[in-house]
């Protein structure tokens, strides 16, 4: 185990820059999460970091000695993929044993026996190391793979979207059996995902990267509460923030500098009001868990959460106020 | 619900639809099997029953064919015939019966041997070639690789017999007229283009990301290729190497041209097989039968690849 430095990297296919002049440290038994949308620049990170790219400039260190010349094989790291995580030709116990028995670990096979032992009983699939990979279903499959990767003890364990091929049920559990692994074996991780849930379960800290750069990092409070800018901010959230534009709250007292008010639901308070209220309920969405409340406003839709027992009804004028909500400049970064 | 399971499967045909099915396939490969049942009945009749006209359905069973295809006889007259020891054998019992004797054996082995080496190592030599290629072509920035695909494929576009003659005089130069290495690089340079593309078309199926996962695991590419991407590629290695032993073993075209005496191949002697008063069609028939087995063999041992092959990729896995 030991901390991953990547320095001013950057990288490029072809004319597309897809890694732009990113700097983050991994902290030795952290697991940080990159979280951006599909094509940020995610993938191509974990790739540098793992080998299988080679910057166009900037450096990668892992424990303090630097590894751009170094091939995937001489780095100490593993990669779970998001599909074809397991060798579909060998079964599950060959699959545990394959990186033990590659040229530079040469592990004598009563090792690996007791290696893979101990895996198949940290993931509950002692059961299944005779059967081909293909045989389990996809939640094993992940399961295994993400144990395999975690068990040979690497210095960082890189993940791309490993749950992302599973449906919500399996997802949310792997999750936590996930962090269970990363916590007992204390394993330094950087995790990527597209999905803000994931993030903010898992993360020690997270990236959020935007067209190859890391725009922000910090621990999952912080990116939420504190975004640097409108793009952080909408990464995050559910529902969405709100970026509603100055002119449509005159009265407000605010910064010269503010162009767009960003308000979350526990930045508004939703009362009804007087027939005079421009603001209008426009519906109310049940989806079980949560209740949304869509407001009208001059043309501007607010989206908020409320009880499902409100007393609101669709068609209500209603009248929103303010309790500290993120302000943007024009160019979308943060008014502190 | 119950109501529902009732209903016809769109998906799944119904008893009825099935009988029909096996019925048209059955009555198809009895079709295409008769002229496959004739030469294998013609290799058990004599001489004048292969030839009688009306033919003859059922004849009375004989391994004469068999005999004259492994061996050569000569004629000789009836005081000489006499004065030999009694016939050893039942082929010696039969040329006896035609007042022949058997002089020795016949080419047909060595023929059926050449057979062998050829098409077998050509087969080999494609696919080990093709699948290299197709590697680099699927997964490397090769130079012109469209244009060196098209390439590969234009080799195709002409029936080879076509080149005949330049081949016949090149060979004739380098000295590979006749000879079973000139026979094996030739059929490999038709078979590669089929290799390469059919083998280009599986490696392309493999993800790239296990051998990504093996080289994060402590392999070289090269060990991540034989231990990762062969065994993935087993199906499509095994269904081009079917394809590529039929067209070497049954090539006769340029087997007629180019070879005659120690490296020819067995699909220019069988036709020519001479019996006493022109072709000896007993015999001709039996060299076919015995020539057909191993191709049936190859291919019914491998014949889950080969329909593996056949569907790959129709299936999204």
């Amino acid at each position: 185990m030991a901390e991953t430095r990547l320095v001013n990297v950057s990288k490029s296919f072809g004319a597309k820059a897809a890694v732009r002049d990113l700097s983050l440290t991994i902290r030795d038994g952290e697991l940080v999460v990159l979280l951006g949308p599909t094509g940020a620049g995610k993938t191509t990170t974990l790739r540098l970091v793992a080998g299988l790219e080679t910057p166009d400039s900037g450096s990668v260190a892992i424990g303090g000695v630097d590894q751009i010349n170094a091939t995937p094989a001489a780095r100490d790291v593993t990669f779970v993929f998001q599909q074809y995580s397991l060798y579909p030709h060998l079964s599950v116990y060959d699959n545990l044993a394959f990186p033990l028995r590659s040229p530079v670990r040469k592990t004598p096979e009563p090792e690996i026996k007791r290696i893979v032992g101990d895996v198949a009983a940290m993931l509950r699939i002692e059961d299944k190391l005779g059967n081909r990979a293909t045989q389990l279903s996809g939640g094993q499959m992940q399961r295994v793979a993400i144990g395999r990767a975690l068990v040979r003890r690497p210095a960082i364990a890189l993940l791309d979207e490993p749950l992302s091929s599973l449906d919500a049920k399996l997802r949310s559990e792997l999750r936590i059996e996930l962090k269970r692994i990363q916590q007992d074996l204390g394993a330094t991780m950087l995790y990527v995902t597209h999905d803000q849930i994931e993030a903010m379960t898992l993360a020690n800290r997270i990236g959020v990267i935007d067209q190859g750069r890391l725009v922000q990092v910090g621990t999952p409070r912080e990116v939420y509460e504190d975004p640097a800018n409108t793009y952080v901010a909408t990464r995050l959230g559910s529902p969405g923030i709100n970026l509603l534009p100055r002119g449509l709250f005159p009265d407000l007292a605010l910064p010269a500098d503010v162009a767009t008010i960003g308000a979350r639901t526990e930045h508004m308070t939703v009362r009804r009001a007087g027939g005079g209220a421009d603001a209008r309920v426009k519906w109310i969405e049940h989806l079980g868990d949560q209740n949304h409340l869509h407001i009208m406003f001059n043309d501007q839709k607010i989206v908020s959460l409320v009880e499902p027992d409100t007393e609101l009804k669709v068609g209500d004028s209603v009248a929103i106020e303010f309790t500290r909500p993120l302000l943007f400049d024009r160019a979308g970064q943060r008014v502190r | 619900m119950t109501g529902l399971v009732s209903a016809h499967s769109v998906v799944d045909p119904s008893p009825l639809t099935k009988r029909i099915a096996a019925i048209v396939v059955i009555a198809y490969a009895l079709i295409t099997l008769v002229p496959l049942l004739w030469i294998v009945m013609t290799g058990f009749k004599s001489p004048s029953d292969a030839i009688a006209y009306p033919p003859k359905l059922v004849a009375e069973p004989t391994l004469e064919g068999y005999c004259n295809l492994f061996t050569t006889r000569s004629r000789q007259a009836p005081e000489y015939m006499a004065k030999l020891p009694p016939a050893s054998g039942l082929c010696d019992r039969i040329s006896r019966d035609r007042n022949m004797v058997i002089a020795g054996p016949s080419n047909y082995i060595p023929r059926y041997v050449n057979s062998l080496v050829i098409a077998f190592g050509s087969t080999a030599l494609s696919v080990v070639l093709g699948t290299l290629a197709a590697y680099a072509f699927s997964r490397f920035k090769v130079p012109l690789k469209d244009d060196l695909m098209f390439f590969i494929l234009s080799t195709r576009m002409m029936p080879p017999i076509a080149v005949a003659i330049p081949i016949y005089l090149m060979y004739r130069e380098l000295g590979l007229s006749d000879t079973k290495l000139g026979m094996i690089l030739l059929y490999t340079s038709v078979n590669i283009s089929l290799a390469v593309w059919l083998l280009k078309g599986f490696m392309d199926e493999i993800p790239r990301e296990y051998e990504d996962a093996a080289m994060v695991d402590g392999y070289t590419r090269l060990q991540a290729f034989f231990k990762v991407v062969l065994p993935q590629a087993t199906t499509g290695i095994v269904a081009t190497a079917i394809f590529c032993l039929i067209f070497a073993w049954n090539e006769y075209a340029f087997a007629v041209l180019l070879t005659s005496g120690t490296a020819q191949t067995a699909p220019p002697f069988i036709p020519i097989i001479i019996g006493e008063g022109g072709q000896d069609w007993p015999a001709v028939a039996a060299g076919t039968t015995l020539f057909l087995i191993p191709i049936v063999v190859f291919t019914v041992l491998l014949r889950k690849h080969l329909l593996r092959g056949i569907t790959f990729g129709a299936v999204r896995k």
